[in-house]
């Protein structure tokens, strides 16, 4: 856990206040609607269908249990009692009052948790691996160099006005688990030959109406230049960005119309100028940090408790295990999953209530630790082993242990028409009726790791791009239609999908996902062969020919 | 419009050259980008101070050889939501060392000074009389800055590090 100092409270205050009062200016009507608006979003407020939307950074995925209390107390107190956790390592709450808002944010800063920068054209929320400082195999924790960019990255005097969004991801893991290919910047930190802690930078990744992979500007920048080389990325960009059409101004347009070499050269020289620079990070400012990050005092456990041996004979315990429970880099210790995708529930919804029972297992099982997966599920971080069968038993009393994560009906979805307004079609029933589709575990055990992601709109919140099947909602004469996609995939090997054919109506989307299910299972190699593989393997077309022989 | 310099409401010295209007014998000038590019050593030889109005999407490149001659540069915000004057406000001082006056211009508007003065700039054309009113109060909103800029205000990090060695050096 990273500990905020006196600082960094003292700036989320002054951030509050300042809120407070831009507020008390647009209520009064001094502030018009027009400047509001980037004042508001800047602090992850929207305009929604229905209400005000509130969107919270949870940066790097990490949540303390009284931070994790703290957003149970806003769903409760200021919202309908429930919030829903987003693709990017946040979370939104979805029917708060503008008066009501800076209280919010005091009662969020009281524990070290803000709004900043979680939309409007800046730098957004810095996200990374859910599993860091946890995962077996990482070359460091990638979280240090996130608060490094985290701060770096808040209320920047230069980058506050950019001409569109900017993310950047994170990893230190050979498996990616933070996406970063569709990232603004993607960042995977390596060692160099000398044992060197540095990063391979890619650039201009990203989905919506243009979607692009990442490509590699760098393959190695020293950690003490991360701050001066992001700072020259986003200075030429922030000069050479597109700003006369909103859906041509990220910056993956810029790299595809300069290309990546071009574009390479600029930021370099760019970089050349700054690299000895106060950017430059010494030893000593990365201590600082890296201080500040606590971490649990592990025991010495078995590899195989007892515990753990005589719960083996439950079939439903070793079902969620074995989906569940992830290895941990400590012996006797294990990352728990928590699927936040119940049959027939919005994918990545949490109640207050289901909040304070994870804050209240996470201090008794997990070091009061908490993650949030880009994958919109929790995880409880550092569980010894033998406390598996207990933590399983109270998490399946507050609906938290459906065994599907990373199968069929572990899907991830935008809130879609039921809640935004750039929404074409609905997301949520859609992936409501394919958890029920796929309820059976068994089933889906034996389907294997599957992918679903679904956008209600172009702008491709839902990812649907990067799912293993992708599903797009568009209006066409008024009605609600979706175009399906295969073969997508967000970790180190990232690629779009394709489209497997014409669209389809509302109530066709689940026959046809299972027709494409079906069609795997008939088509795969042998049960070893992910539905991924297989699509790689095949192409689409016998998905198509089998999918649309019928219709 | 008022003028807001070195954090007080101050008279515009400046007179603004519109394009095609003719220029005064003397006295301080501010004329557009174009105007002073067709003729520069003739507006500089001339007795007054000369500004340049420079557009936030042509290059510094060629301002930068007058830089030292200059009196003022001003930099616009055509929308106070087109952030590139930022990045030309930073090069102009802490790249090509630009010590004369450096003007926001356009939609200037309370809530973005502390990233203009963060930025580099020192006079503030601001367009609506109550924000300069309110301007000593907004500069004080924020007293923690994460990122090292050409202002010279010290950033959380280095306080951190210094309150470290105090500590470290005290019995």
């Amino acid at each position: 856990m990273y500990a905020y100092d006196e600082l960094d409270r003292t700036l989320l205050h002054e951030r509050v206040e300042e809120f407070r009062d831009q507020v008390k200016r647009r209520l009064s009507g001094e502030l018009t609607e027009d400047e509001f608006k980037i004042l508001r979003l800047q602090n992850g407020v929207y305009l929604q269908l229905h209400a005000y939307m509130f969107r919270v950074a949870i940066p790097y995925g990490t949540l303390s249990t009284k931070q994790l209390r703290a957003l149970a107390h806003v769903a409760r107190r200021y919202d309908r009692g429930y919030g829903h956790f987003t693709t990017r390592q946040n979370i939104q709450f979805n029917w708060i009052k503008l008066a009501e808002l800076p209280d919010a944010l005091a009662d969020l800063a009281e524990v070290g948790i803000h709004a900043m920068q979680t939309s409007g054209n800046n730098m957004r929320n810095v996200t990374s691996d859910q599993w860091a400082g946890v995962a077996p195999g990482e070359v460091e924790d990638p979280r240090i160099w996130s608060e490094l960019l985290r701060q770096h990255t808040t209320l920047h005097p230069e980058f506050s006005f950019l001409p569109r969004k900017f993310k950047i991801a994170i990893t230190a893991s050979e498996h990616d688990r933070a996406a970063i290919k569709i990232h603004d910047i993607g960042l995977r930190l390596h060692k160099n030959a000398d044992g060197e802690t540095g990063f391979e930078v890619l650039v201009g990744g990203g989905l919506g109406r243009t979607p692009f992979i990442a490509k590699t500007i760098k393959p190695f920048v020293h950690g003490r230049d991360i701050l001066s080389y992001v700072e020259a990325i986003l200075r030429v960009y922030n000069q050479y960005g597109r700003r006369d059409n909103i859906y041509k101004a990220r910056i993956k347009i810029l790299v595809h119309e300069l290309g990546i070499e071009k574009f390479g050269k600029e930021v370099e020289e760019e970089w050349q100028q700054l690299r000895d620079s106060a950017l430059t990070l010494d030893d000593g400012a990365i201590e600082e940090v890296r201080s500040r990050f606590s971490y649990p005092a592990y025991e010495k456990l078995p590899h195989m408790p007892d515990e753990l041996k005589q719960a083996a004979h439950d079939p439903l315990f070793e079902r969620w295990r074995k989906n569940s429970v992830f290895p941990h880099k400590v012996q006797g210790y294990s990352i728990v999953t928590l699927s936040l995708k119940p049959v027939g529930g919005p994918p990545g919804d949490a109640t207050a209530e289901q909040m304070d029972v994870i804050a209240d297992l996470a201090d008794r099982y997990s070091f009061g630790e908490i993650r949030v997966g880009h994958e919109q599920n929790l995880a409880l971080p550092h569980v010894a082993k033998r406390d598996l069968p207990a933590l399983w038993k109270a998490l399946d009393k507050a609906g938290l242990a459906t065994p599907n994560v990373n199968l069929v009906s572990d899907i991830i979805a935008c809130p879609g028409l039921d809640y935004c307004s750039l929404a074409n079609a609905r997301s949520i029933p859609i992936a409501q009726e394919l958890t029920r589709r796929f309820a059976n575990h068994d089933t889906a055990g034996l389907i294997g790791r599957l992918h679903i992601n679904i956008s209600g709109c172009i702008n491709a919140c839902g990812h649907h791009h990067v799912g293993h099947i992708g599903i797009l909602g568009v209006e066409k004469n008024g009605e609600e239609f979706y175009q399906i996609t295969i073969g997508g995939r967000a970790d180190e090997g990232a690629a779009l999908g394709t489209l497997i054919g014409p669209s389809v109506p509302y109530g066709e989307v689940a026959d046809v996902v299972e027709d494409i299910v079906e069609a795997y299972l008939a088509l795969r190699y042998s049960p070893d062969e992910l539905f991924i593989d297989t699509v790689k393997r095949l192409g689409v077309e016998p998905f198509k020919e089998r999918v649309y022989a019928t219709r | 419009m008022p003028l807001v310099k070195n954090g007080k409401i101050a008279t515009d010295i400046y007179a603004h050259v519109a394009d095609g209007a003719e220029i005064p014998a003397d006295g301080a000038i501010l004329v557009q980008a174009a105007r002073f590019l067709d003729d520069p050593e003739a507006l500089l030889r001339r007795p007054g101070k000369v500004g340049v109005v420079w557009p936030n999407n042509r290059d510094l490149d060629e301002l930068v050889p007058y830089l030292d001659r200059l009196a003022a540069v001003a930099l616009v915000f055509p929308s106070f939501r087109d952030g590139r004057a930022y990045s030309q406000a930073r090069l102009l001082r802490e790249r090509y060392r630009f010590q004369g006056e450096l003007r926001a211009t356009g939609q200037v508007l309370r809530d973005q000074f502390v990233f203009m003065l963060r930025a580099g700039f020192d006079a503030l054309d601001v367009k609506k009389e109550k924000d300069a009113d309110a301007f000593a109060e907004t500069v004080k909103r924020y007293t923690v800055f994460y990122q090292p800029t050409g202002d010279g205000r010290t950033t959380a990090l280095s306080r951190r590090t210094q309150l470290r060695h105090s500590e470290s050096a005290s019995p």
